[in-house]
């Protein structure tokens, strides 16, 4: 067990290193000087020199790489060129955002997604299963970002507490102003700004973890321990829960682990439709302002969360499934 | 197993024409795989005739008109050709600039995904076959573009060479290279011990001729159900990526684009978003019914991909 995670740590590292490679490579060849972007075109050349050195543009690339990279393993991702802040202070301000909202999807998509498919496996072949199958097809096939904007014009317009855009108090604060001084308002306005976007970007795992808990409930309610369980005589919902749900559950726990990742990616583009002020949002408003230190730095914050995810969901399946490890 | 069919199996088998005829029988007898081509036949006979059927013209503004709201195809009584689905910001006809937004969404995602599928069957292929160090080298290259959200790495690369239709186009084919090159590598693993692969290389064929001519022809099948699939993604991308201004520039019409400029108009006029959206999800479920079909008639092993 701790020669698998010390290998998977290994080449974590590797691929991390590598990631580092291709967004420093980014903001290298990219075009347009960062300097020229700080100062703006009448800027004096010996101005232009001096910050050149000073960030130390002025060097060989394998120079500036190594210099960036000894700083980033830091936590120093350097200056961000328009706003003249720290860029890890820009993102971890954001990060708790794009978090909090990755996590919510997910768990909305688990709440609704399995009891549909534990509803459509055991009602096979009735019209709730032909409709949450659709159901389940159009999720998988619509732009999440799109579902996003239905739900702006059919349900945020017409329900006055539900808002159209922003973030409310950060979860963390509320749940904990809510257990330590019974305060629920931050609680709720926390929640009512979230619904909808976490909805949104749920909506294709709903869709995917819907569709493998039927498959895979009615594969494991075809085997043999369940019809022996039903030959006892053991009331028909108690099979389905107590004996064939544990044992279904087992891939989509697994797609849960494979798929937190493209919440990340997709929180992107969700954030852009609600406003939702997380590491994607700081992403697309950087490009449009050239500020590449921004972008380079929050590419590689999110694909260490990324990385550190997966590392997690695959130690956590060789702890409870030993067979992994000697894969 | 009955002394019958047992004989019948015995002779069906060695005829080429007859397998053949069978893979057709199993390919349009399965729902998805028929309801899928029919979506996407549909979809690029209009993308084919774009320019022959659009009831009105798709980039002429008229700024009376903006945020027309959709007139149906009868008007008292009467056939209707004038924003059959409503205008858009400028006034242009929004059904018209669907059916030409046809175009791009497919050209895009057909460029692309044909470029990820030449590199990455190149680069599964070398991996696979020679393996050793080239083999390392390669699919760790893989694992660090797998390592970034699919999405995060198109944003990444086009932020870098500057949104255009091309870019667009590239940087979606790099975010599907990885997957493709390793389900071909794990084909050709399997196929490089077979024993028609070692008889050529009794008879002396040459490596390359041996891995291109022999050992990928039998590989295509996991390529195209991952080709297929990944047309779906890489048109989703497409639209993703326009939503963000990082796409597509005008005067292209892509759906994404169309989707971003309604967002701003959700209040006032709805039908803006909601037409490309439909289209948008429309051409994916043709993809993914085509994809998951041919998975089923080709490959079960593929199931989990």
């Amino acid at each position: 067990m701790l020669q698998y995670i010390a290998q998977r740590i290994y080449s974590l590292v590797f691929i991390l290193l590598g990631v580092s490679l291709i967004v420093f490579a980014m903001v290298h060849f990219a075009p347009g000087d960062p300097i020229r972007i700080m100062l703006g075109d009448d800027a004096e050349p010996q101005e232009v020199e001096r910050l050149n050195q000073l960030y130390g543009f002025d060097q060989p690339a394998h120079i500036q790489y190594t210099r960036w990279l000894t700083r980033a393993v830091q936590g120093d991702l350097g200056q961000s060129i328009r706003q003249r802040v720290p860029v890890t202070e820009l993102i971890t301000e954001r990060l708790g955002a794009t978090v909090e909202l990755a996590i919510a999807s997910l768990l909305v998509a688990i709440l609704i997604g399995v009891p549909l498919g534990v509803i459509s496996a055991v009602r096979r072949n009735t019209w709730v299963d032909f409709g949450s199958m659709i159901a389940a097809l159009v999720g998988v096939s619509a732009p999440n970002f799109w579902i996003g904007l239905i739900l702006l014009a059919n349900v945020a317009l017409h329900v006055g507490w539900i808002p159209l855009f922003g973030r409310g108090p950060a979860f963390t604060e509320a749940i904990t102003a809510a257990v330590t001084q019974g305060n629920f308002s931050l609680l709720w306005d926390s929640l009512r700004y979230l619904l909808l976007p976490a909805i949104t970007l749920g909506t294709s795992i709903m869709a995917l973890i819907t569709r493998l808990t039927r498959a895979s409930l009615l594969e494991v309610l075809g085997r043999d321990y369940v019809r022996t369980a039903r030959a006892k005589g053991l009331i028909g919902w108690l099979v389905v829960y107590k004996h064939a749900l544990r044992n279904a559950l087992l891939p989509v726990v697994t797609i849960i682990g494979v798929q937190f990742g493209s919440l990340l990616g997709g929180s992107i583009v969700v954030e852009a439709v609600f406003a939702w002020p997380g590491v994607g949002r700081l992403i697309i408003n950087s490009i449009s302002q050239r500020d590449l230190p921004i972008v380079q730095g929050s590419v590689l914050m999110l694909a260490a969360v990324f990385a550190l995810v997966n590392l997690l969901v695959d130690i956590s399946y060789s702890f409870f499934n030993p067979r992994i490890r000697y894969a | 197993m009955s002394a019958t069919s047992v004989r019948a199996a015995a002779a069906a088998t060695p005829q080429e024409p007859r397998a053949r005829n069978s893979t057709w029988r199993k390919l349009l007898r399965n729902r998805n795989v028929v309801v899928g081509s029919v979506l996407i036949l549909l979809l690029v006979l209009t993308a084919a005739v774009a320019p022959w059927i659009t009831p009105m013209d798709p980039l002429r503004q008229n700024i009376w008109e903006s945020y027309t709201a959709p007139q149906g195809f009868f008007v008292d009584g009467a056939f209707n050709t004038q924003y059959v689905l409503g205008a858009d910001e400028l006034g242009r006809d929004l059904l018209s600039r669907l059916i030409m937004g046809t175009r791009v969404s497919l050209l895009v995602a057909l460029i692309a995904t044909a470029i990820s599928l030449a590199g990455g069957v190149i680069l599964g292929a070398i991996a696979g076959y020679v393996g050793g160090l080239v083999d390392n080298v390669i699919m760790r290259v893989m694992d660090v573009l797998l390592a970034l959200p699919g999405i995060l790495l198109a944003i990444a690369i086009v932020a870098t060479f500057g949104p255009s239709i091309v870019n667009v186009m590239l940087a979606i084919a790099v975010v599907r290279i990885p997957a493709m090159a390793r389900v071909v590598r794990s084909e050709v693993l399997a196929l490089r011990e077979e024993e028609f692969v070692e008889a050529s290389r009794a008879l002396g064929i040459s490596p390359m001729r041996i891995l291109f001519r022999h050992i990928l022809l039998n590989a295509w099948a996991p390529a195209l159900v991952i080709a297929t699939l990944g047309m779906g993604t890489a048109i989703v991308a497409e639209a993703s990526l326009s939503f963000l201004g990082l796409g597509t520039q005008p005067p292209q019409i892509s759906w994404g684009r169309m989707l971003s400029v309604g967002r701003e108009a959700i209040r006032s006029a709805p039908h803006v978003t909601l037409y490309p959206g439909l289209a948008i999800t429309f051409t994916v479920l043709g993809f993914s019914l085509l994809g998951d079909g041919l998975r089923d008639v080709f490959d079960r092993r593929l199931a989990d991909t």
